[in-house]
């Protein structure tokens, strides 16, 4: 339980990097997230589990207002990174966008080149100084995106055309691209066979270094093996938020040991 | 009469058979369905093909083949003397056609009698008199030979008629055996049933596919008709467009390259218009408007679609012509000499593209994957980053696609042409200038008083022929292009 060891570390350097606190969402009349309070902190993988439909995924996307897109999604209450409230209307949900990267459930690589792909978020946020520059962050991209060695020779190659585990770590590539303080995956592997998964698992490991990462993931094997904090959700409620190890050796809520135990899911 | 009276009867047989077959098969379940391999219906049908469809397919091709095996046989009576100098036997055998139409009649009105009609030794005089009496279209004297012939062809068509219908008949009650004999509880008849609507849908898809072949045939003939009359070379390198119909053959000048220009200038200026307009109302019908506005604005774009393109003509003659004039006219600037110009019909014609381009476009765009989006809006991209390096691109071959399309119509266009652009043929860099195209052109040659022999209307299949080439390049590229790049998201 080397990641273990790691978390407690941290703890003791412990930054909050994402507070929430009494968030509610609403599509349309229903409500999807109710009264939710977590603090997610800096340089830590936070694993979001629960059963389907709980509400973890809207969650997710609260934290980078992806919600935006969907006309009928309401957000109430008060989700601060380093402090600045990020649905202040002084705040471009473009420019939070760029500081909150997300890998989605599906792999979705742009119909370009690899290397457009990767460069598509340096490019709009004007990165780089020159080509080399350029070519240097899609470079840096792909090996933290542990890919680079597959796809070095073929960078002009669609990225349509990788394998689905290989697609998913170049979507994973191109959010780091834009250098992201927090990056959100929506069950990052769950398109992915088990080989994939482990290459993913790998690399979330290593991003922990540098970002904050929040996942949502369905497997709880996953969860623990990844994560130093979880959090569980259950129906919009925020159930139980914790160490990992404590989540899933001692749950202090009825719930969360029913759905790890798989009685309830 | 006959004929439908005929396919009454298959029809019944088949009917007939339908409930026979349901009977049947009851019959031999035990009267209990879950006996049978399948639903009792398909064992009535099974009946009801067998009964109709061969029966149906034999007096379908007795009534192709027998009209070719009495005109030669009668053909052959006609001696070569009996045929006029400028005169054809085509034309004879058609003259004995409606002599025998007319003896037809005039027996079934009761005022000849059928001997006399049979008579070989009857008066061609008095036949003749006889028929033109009862109403029938008989354009000169009937001639002995004809006469003969004309009688002949009667008796063997009805002949031919009788024996049709007999064995229609028998072969439908044979059918109707054949599938009462299978009408038992262990049969696959759903099979069989299935198979029959396979080859009726086959058979839909061959007949669109064989008339196309059809149109492109009579084309072809026509077309090398012409070039035996007029040189290639002169008509696909010459320059001048100046048919005349005074004097036959050498002439005419009929070079296909200012049509061709027209053509291809009229329809550039119509895609300039329409391109930009159409793909912008796209973009804003799909990405930015709202449901409500989307709701209103696409099928209100969509109503120009429907607008005839003969009312566009009208527009361009009567609205955007006189318009142009009073801006860049006599009075304007000068530069124009006539409401009917080349700008004129491509303004228009800009118009009638809009809906094409803008609601295939639409359909395409809407078809990119949101997951596309949102992976972009993810990296912080804003919309119309998203929309001009990640929408567009992955819906670029359809709307390629869409774009070629609206070309092809540009290509194919006529009416507003027609109204519009003039019906001079000149090689010109003026959109001021009236010029014409090719379909215009071909309208022109072949309305009036058309002689199918002489050059100057066998041009209209050649330029039809050139049209046909190009806009079919055109559509293969189109293809080519939405097949290469189609699989790049999904």
């Amino acid at each position: 339980m080397k990641d273990n060891h790691i978390a407690e570390n941290e703890v003791a350097t412990k930054n909050i990097k994402i507070a929430a606190r009494d968030v509610q969402v609403y599509y349309g009349d229903t409500h999807a997230i109710k009264d939710v309070n977590v603090e997610i902190e800096d340089k830590t993988v936070t694993a979001f589990i629960g059963p389907s439909g709980c509400g973890k995924s809207t969650f997710l996307r609260c934290i980078n207002r992806m919600n935006d897109t969907i006309d009928i999604c309401r957000v109430v209450g008060d989700i601060r990174i380093d402090g600045e409230d990020i649905y202040d209307r002084k705040v471009d949900p473009v420019q939070l966008r760029a500081k909150v990267g997300m890998v989605f459930q599906k792999p979705n690589p742009f119909p370009k080149s690899i290397y457009d792909n990767v460069a598509y978020g340096p490019r709009i946020h004007g990165l780089a100084r020159n080509k080399a520059d350029l070519d240097d962050i899609v470079e840096r991209a792909l090996r933290r995106g542990a890919i680079w060695n597959e796809v070095k020779d073929r960078l002009d190659a669609p990225g349509t055309g990788l394998s689905g585990g290989q697609q998913q770590r170049l979507c994973i590539a191109r959010a780091v691209a834009t250098e992201p303080e927090v990056l959100l995956m929506d069950e990052p592997c769950s398109a992915l066979d088990p080989i994939a998964t482990a290459q993913v698992e790998e690399l979330i490991d290593e991003l922990r270094q540098n970002y904050s990462v929040v996942i949502v993931t369905h497997s709880m094997q996953q969860a623990a093996r990844v994560s130093q904090k979880t959090a569980f959700f259950h129906l919009g409620n925020l159930v139980e938020f914790g160490d990992t190890d404590k989540i899933f050796t001692t749950p202090e809520d009825p719930r969360t040991e029913s759905y790890i135990t798989g009685r309830i899911g | 009469m006959p004929i439908l009276w005929l396919f009454l009867i298959v029809s019944g047989i088949a009917i007939a058979g339908y409930y026979l077959g349901l009977a049947r098969v009851m019959q031999s379940a035990g009267g209990d369905r879950r006996h049978m391999h399948s639903l009792p219906s398909y064992y009535g049908g099974n009946v009801a093909i067998k009964a109709a469809v061969p029966a149906l397919l034999l007096m379908l091709v007795w009534l192709l083949v027998q009209p070719m095996i009495v005109n030669n046989s009668v053909s052959a009576l006609i001696p070569d003397s009996a045929i006029d100098e400028n005169s054809s036997r085509g034309l004879v055998l058609s003259e004995v056609r409606r002599a025998a139409d007319g003896l037809n009649r005039a027996v079934a009105q009761g005022t000849m009698h059928a001997d006399l009609a049979n008579d070989p030794q009857a008066d061609p005089d008095e036949v003749t008199s006889r028929l033109q009496d009862a109403g029938a279209i008989v354009t000169s004297q009937i001639t002995r030979p004809i006469l003969n012939a004309a009688q002949s062809y009667r008796q063997q068509t009805q002949r031919g008629n009788l024996l049709m219908s007999g064995a229609v008949i028998v072969l439908a009650l044979l059918g109707a055996l054949w599938g009462l004999r299978g009408a038992q509880a262990d049969f696959r008849a759903r099979n069989v049933v299935e198979t029959a609507v396979k080859m009726l849908l086959i058979g839909a898809a061959s007949i669109a596919i064989l008339t196309t072949l059809g149109i492109v045939l009579s084309l072809v003939f026509n077309t090398i008709e012409f070039f035996r009359l007029y040189p290639a070379s002169d008509f696909f390198f010459g320059t001048n467009w100046a048919p005349s119909f005074s004097g036959r053959g050498g002439s005419s000048d009929l070079g296909v390259l200012p049509l061709l220009w027209g053509t291809f200038y009229i329809s550039v200026v119509a895609l300039a218009v329409a391109i930009p307009i159409g793909l912008f109302a796209a973009v804003y019908l799909s990405e930015y408007a709202s449901n409500g506005v989307r709701a209103v604005a696409k099928p209100l774009l969509e109503v120009l679609a429907g607008i005839p393109t003969i009312v566009y003509g009208l527009f361009a003659l009567l609205t955007v012509g006189p318009l142009l004039v009073s801006v860049f006219g006599r009075d304007g600037l000068g530069i124009m000499q006539a409401g009917t110009a080349v700008i004129t019909a491509g303004l228009v014609m800009g118009i009638m593209l809009i809906p094409f381009v803008s609601s295939l476009s639409d359909d395409i765009i809407n078809a990119v994957p949101q997951a596309m989006r949102d992976g972009s809006y993810g990296l912080g991209a804003t919309k119309s980053e998203t929309i001009r390096q990640v929408v567009l691109p992955a819906a670029l071959p359809g709307i390629v696609g869409a774009i070629l399309l609206a070309a092809s119509r540009a290509i194919g266009e006529t009416m507003i042409v027609v109204l519009g652009a003039g019906a001079a043929a000149r090689l010109s860099l003026n959109p001021f200038d009236a010029m014409t195209t090719v379909t215009a052109k071909i309208v022109s040659q072949l309305t009036g008083d058309a002689d199918f022999a002489s050059p100057e209307a066998l041009v209209a299949f050649a330029l039809g022929m050139t049209l046909f080439v190009i806009t079919l390049a055109l559509n293969v590229f189109a293809l080519y292009i939405v097949r290469k790049y189609r699989e790049q998201y999904d």
